[in-house]
């Protein structure tokens, strides 16, 4: 009797189709993964550790590097839940402002996504496409903070800067002529028969499994349940756009597909509506201790130097108390939970990321699968690593 | 808000022995539980129909350094029909352990397992509690208050005489 036996591999830490540095110890039978380990912590920077030494404006760029596909997303979550503590209400504007880049994030974060998981699956040309539309939305970014990725552009209590010139106009370019660009990935992909034929009952996680597992965003969604934090718990304006929310069936790759597809248009008619909606006045909260002076008063008044002085030497004080605030980011529930000892600097800050928390449902969907389908599987995921190993 | 005090209410009425302290803050509501009870209260939490805390947001560690207990493990669950959060705190001293959830919530497992590494607080019956984040022959647990942040010996250093 011929005797057999499992084998035991390592995909990653450095494997392409890995999207970073996750590393996964497989267990084969064959071609079939019987046994699925992620083991994490390579891209691990201590950042909840950095962030308990710095002042609450200066946590806001450590942030961006989390998910670095969609740094506004992890701005907006971090300081809504410093608005939150400090119990201040930012002016109309701003939250329009926010909404309208918060969704052009979403889309900027689905099209690095559908890139590579195309990519890994081997559909090539995708790529280059998804990456053209990125491009305009990085102008985009490159515009209202001067940095096409680590942006920090949103400030606690308000923003940077108000808007700049001509950027109307660019995001107007940008809205009118998306719709069409996804109807070209879909064409390349969702009739595909290649495309469906790896994607298709791949990866099948039931609803129930899903939520005790806590899968949240489109991978939830993609299972039948139709929960959306910017539904069921508004934060900024949400309340006031028109907009649906994806919704699977299966639970598979190929519903993951389509509900990230769905979300790309959706977000962009939400841009649309806050585009035409936006409301004028001042963009950031009065209160000299948490939004500096304009620099002009600071030159001719002796209070406004006082204010910036301290703001930028120290910082504010934030009420002694602990919040929790969770936004939906690309990937699922993005939260914050910051405990406050009443100083300068929060006592704690941790990070919900999304990604680590889906990330742990893998084995569930992998094992008994064929080796190529874990790949299909982790690209369908949308796991970024900064975000997981912190 | 009223759903808020159902929750408060229920949970007063089924274990007035395990909730030591309730504290509102800016709209958020936190419940001390008595170590002891977390599973049980958790597990009430998440099945009874008029609640149905199902989703574990979150889990996490906070060092009180200079209290006494010194730990606080934190819980922030999440009601997806309901669309209610509730928070849960247990008091943790150094060196005792906890229940573990992963029974209540398989993404407990995740979670716990990060609480191990960087707070050092272990979880009774846990699965497989070992280090997530660090290396696994990593000495001392990171987001302790009285972890050394500066002056740590160099990587040439260790283990030389």
């Amino acid at each position: 009797m011929i005797q057999t036996r499992t084998m035991v591999i390592n995909m990653g830490p450095q494997h392409p189709s890995t999207h970073g540095v996750l590393r996964l110890v497989l267990e084969l039978d064959g071609e079939v993964a019987v046994k699925c380990t992620p083991v994490i912590g390579y891209l691990h920077t201590g950042m909840e550790k950095i962030a308990e030494a710095k002042r609450y404006q200066q946590v806001i760029p450590i942030t961006d590097r989390m998910d670095y596909l969609a740094p506004m997303s992890n701005n907006l979550a971090y300081i809504l839940a410093v608005e939150k503590l400090l119990g201040i209400e930012v002016p109309e504007r701003t939250k329009y402002i926010r909404v309208l880049l918060a969704e052009l994030t979403r889309i900027k974060s689905h099209l690095v996504w559908l890139g590579t998981h195309a990519m890994d699956i081997g559909a090539m040309s995708v790529f280059l496409y998804c990456f053209r539309e990125r491009e305009k939305v990085l102008d985009i970014y490159e515009m209202v903070s001067g940095a096409r990725m680590m942006s920090s552009y949103f400030r606690i209590g308000g923003l940077r800067e108000d808007l700049p010139e001509g950027f109307e106009k660019k995001v107007w370019e940008f809205v009118e002529e998306f719709p069409s660009r996804v109807d070209e990935y879909e064409d390349m992909l969702t009739r595909n028969r290649l495309w469906t034929q790896r994607t298709k009952g791949i990866g099948v996680i039931k609803a129930e499994e899903a939520i005790d597992l806590g899968l949240s965003g489109p991978n939830l969604r993609a299972c039948g349940v139709p929960w959306d934090v910017r539904k069921s718990n508004p934060y900024l304006d949400y309340e006031k756009f028109d907009f649906q929310i994806s919704l699977g069936k299966n639970g598979d790759v190929y519903d993951r597909y389509l509900c990230r597809i769905f979300e790309m248009r959706q977000s962009n008619e939400i841009v649309r509506q806050a585009l035409e909606g936006m409301p004028g006045g001042p963009i950031n909260v009065n209160d000299p201790k948490i939004i500096p002076p304009p620099k002009k008063l600071v030159r001719r008044d002796m209070e406004a130097l006082i204010h910036h002085f301290l703001l930028y030497s120290q910082g504010f004080n934030a009420p002694e108390g602990e919040v929790y605030q969770a936004i939906e980011a690309p990937k699922g529930e993005l939260g914050f939970y910051i405990v406050s000892d009443g100083t300068n600097k929060p006592y704690r800050v941790k990070v919900r990321p999304p990604s680590f928390v889906n990330l742990q449902s893998l084995p569930k969907m992998v094992e008994g699968r064929l080796v190529a389908d874990v790949v299909a599987v982790i690209g369908s995921i949308d796991i970024v690593l900064g975000e997981i190993d912190r | 808000m009223a759903e808020e005090s159902l929750t408060i209410s229920k949970l007063k009425e089924r274990f007035p022995d395990s909730m030591l302290e309730v504290a509102h803050f800016r709209g958020e509501t936190t419940v001390y539980v008595r170590k002891g009870d977390i599973v049980k209260v958790c597990r009430f939490l998440r099945d009874d129909p008029e609640l149905q805390y199902n989703f574990l947001s979150d889990l996490c560690g906070v060092d009180r350094l200079g209290l006494e207990p010194r730990f606080e493990v934190v819980y922030n669950l999440y009601s997806i029909p309901y669309a209610q959060r509730i928070r849960l705190k247990v008091k943790v001293s150094e060196g005792e352990e906890v229940d573990t959830v992963t029974g209540v919530w398989g993404t407990a497992n995740w979670h716990e397992r990060e609480v191990y590494d960087l707070f050092g607080i272990r979880f009774l019956g846990h699965p497989d509690l070992c280090r997530i984040l660090m290396p696994e022959d990593w000495e001392g647990h990171p987001l302790r208050k009285d972890y050394p942040v500066q002056d740590m010996p160099k990587w040439w250093e260790v283990g030389k005489p």
